[in-house]
């Protein structure tokens, strides 16, 4: 009983680590903002799933510039070149997969999950 | 550029000896020039400091291994054939090697490419070393696999301009082909895919994993001079050089693409990698080549723009030329004389031992002349 417990209260601070590390702020009504950084020449998550109407925001923690596009059909951006500390946010607006690179740094990919 | 360490540099002590010997008038001066030598030794191999944790990040590990196309003997030995055969090309007169020369670190030594019938390219010639370790191909990075890249320049009408066609039935006329085909790729017919997994595996065999500056990494403190070992200071502070911004990790390179700011001639302006990515920062940007042998791949930049090194050097130091879509990385370094010259006295150092590269011979058809035929009188003439 004890042991469940303690389990399921490390699993949900667990969770809570992970949430913090995502750091999805409730934005107006249901929206979110999600973020999403850039260190060491990748995203920190491979894979983020957000809702319709909430948006990312990309930051870059390396000493040098990255780029944030999306040349997918659910969403086609281009967040330009910004270097460290830069900060830029999109919106997610239709369903659908988004492909997410750097284009400075081609390895540097992540894919945005959006859901209705 | 030699590998000789500096211990192997101060040997020339004996000849000062017999010198001395023959001529007593000059025997003290010479004994002071042995002296010095004795003397100036142990600091020639006073050892520099050891790499810092972070250095080893520049540590070239084992070849990345490819599930699709993995390296076998067989593989490497049809592709080795295949490199050096100028028979692949449109008229027979252009092979791999005709660019990626391995006496020239598997370039040309060329400001831009030649291709065939003498037509002037565009663009330099990339060396293919350390190309396993790539994950970019192409200077613009069209090519999504070094097996897509090594077909690029057959199908390019200004490079091999091969006949595809033509090359399969030659390929498929020749024995020694077709024995070399089946050991490297038994049951699978000869195609443009074996054609290009065996290119693909013999460019993953072309390694330069060994040079002082990676015996340095495992420890020899002696494998770098002072001056070296002040230059890859240089090379990796973001106050100083800030190379290792873009050339970074084991191969030197982050492969990625930048604008450098390449000076260009108007109108003539190279899109590079925006003709792959049409995003305004990819205007004129160009992937990081990798540093390692980079010593014996000069011209260097994209158009082989630059002589040497120190132009290199001279170029980053007063942060490119054409600024119009220059990279945020790219500016004014404000290097002293003293830390250029440390800076390429580093990049000397990435130059790994040098194989002898053995020419293939190259499978003829079995169509010999028979003893019928009368041997030409004159060779010359007859090959003319």
């Amino acid at each position: 009983m004890t042991k469940n417990l303690s389990s399921r209260l490390s699993c949900g601070a667990l969770r809570l680590v992970l949430t913090a590390a995502m750091i999805a702020v409730p934005a107006v009504g249901s929206a979110a903002e999600h973020v999403v950084s850039q260190k060491g020449k990748a995203f920190n998550v491979k894979t983020l799933k957000v809702k319709v109407g909430d948006a990312v925001k990309f930051v870059n923690e390396d000493p040098f510039s990255h780029n944030v596009f999306s040349l997918s059909a659910a969403k086609n951006f281009d967040l330009g070149t910004y270097p460290q500390g830069g900060a830029k946010s999109v919106t997610f607006d239709k369903p659908g997969t988004v492909e997410v690179e750097c284009a400075i740094h081609p390895d540097m990919q992540m894919v945005v999950e959006v859901a209705k | 550029m030699s590998n000789a360490s500096p211990r192997r540099l101060a040997s020339s002590r004996p000849v000062h000896r017999t010198a001395a010997a023959r001529l007593p008038a000059v025997a003290g001066l010479c004994a002071l020039v042995a002296l010095t030598a004795v003397v100036a030794r142990p600091a020639a191999a006073q050892p520099v400091p050891a790499p810092v944790a972070a250095d080893q990040a520049f540590r070239l590990g084992d070849l990345p291994p490819v599930a699709a196309n993995p390296i076998t003997p067989a593989k490497a030995a049809l592709g080795h054939a295949l490199f050096f055969d100028p028979r692949l090309s449109g008229n027979g007169t252009v092979s791999c090697a005709s660019c990626h020369n391995p006496s020239l670190g598997w370039s040309d030594g060329l400001k831009t490419g030649i291709g065939i019938n003498g037509t002037v390219l565009s663009r330099a010639t990339p060396t293919i070393v350390n190309v396993a370790y790539n994950t970019q191909f192409m200077w613009d990075g069209r090519s999504r696999s070094l097996e897509d890249q090594a077909l690029g320049p057959m199908k390019a009408a200004e490079e091999m301009k091969t006949d595809f066609t033509s090359m399969m039935r030659m390929l498929s006329s020749i024995d020694g082909y077709r024995d070399l085909f089946e050991k490297a790729f038994p049951g699978e017919p000869i195609g443009e895919a074996t054609v290009a997994k065996a290119l693909a595996a013999f460019q993953r065999t072309v390694v330069s994993k060994d040079s002082r500056f990676d015996r340095w990494l495992d420890g020899d403190r002696t494998a770098l001079t002072p001056q070296e070992w002040r230059g890859f200071q240089v090379f990796k502070d973001p106050a100083k050089g800030n190379c290792a911004v873009c050339h970074s990790g084991p191969n030197f390179t982050d492969n990625g693409y930048h604008n450098i700011g390449v000076a260009q001639a108007h109108g003539k302006e190279d899109p590079g990698r925006f003709a792959v990515r049409a995003l305004p920062s990819m205007k004129g940007a160009f992937k990081t080549p990798t540093l390692r042998d980079v010593a014996l791949t000069a011209p260097y930049f994209r158009d082989g723009s630059a002589a040497s090194l120190m132009e290199v050097v001279e170029h980053y130091n007063r942060g490119g030329d054409d600024k119009s879509n220059l990279s945020r990385d790219v500016r004014p370094l404000n290097l002293g004389r003293q830390e250029m010259e440390d800076l390429v006295a580093f990049m000397h150092t990435l130059t790994g031992r040098q194989p002898i590269v053995a020419l293939p011979q190259l499978p003829q058809s079995p169509r010999a002349p028979t003893a019928s035929v009368a041997r030409p009188s004159n060779p010359v003439s007859a090959r003319n």
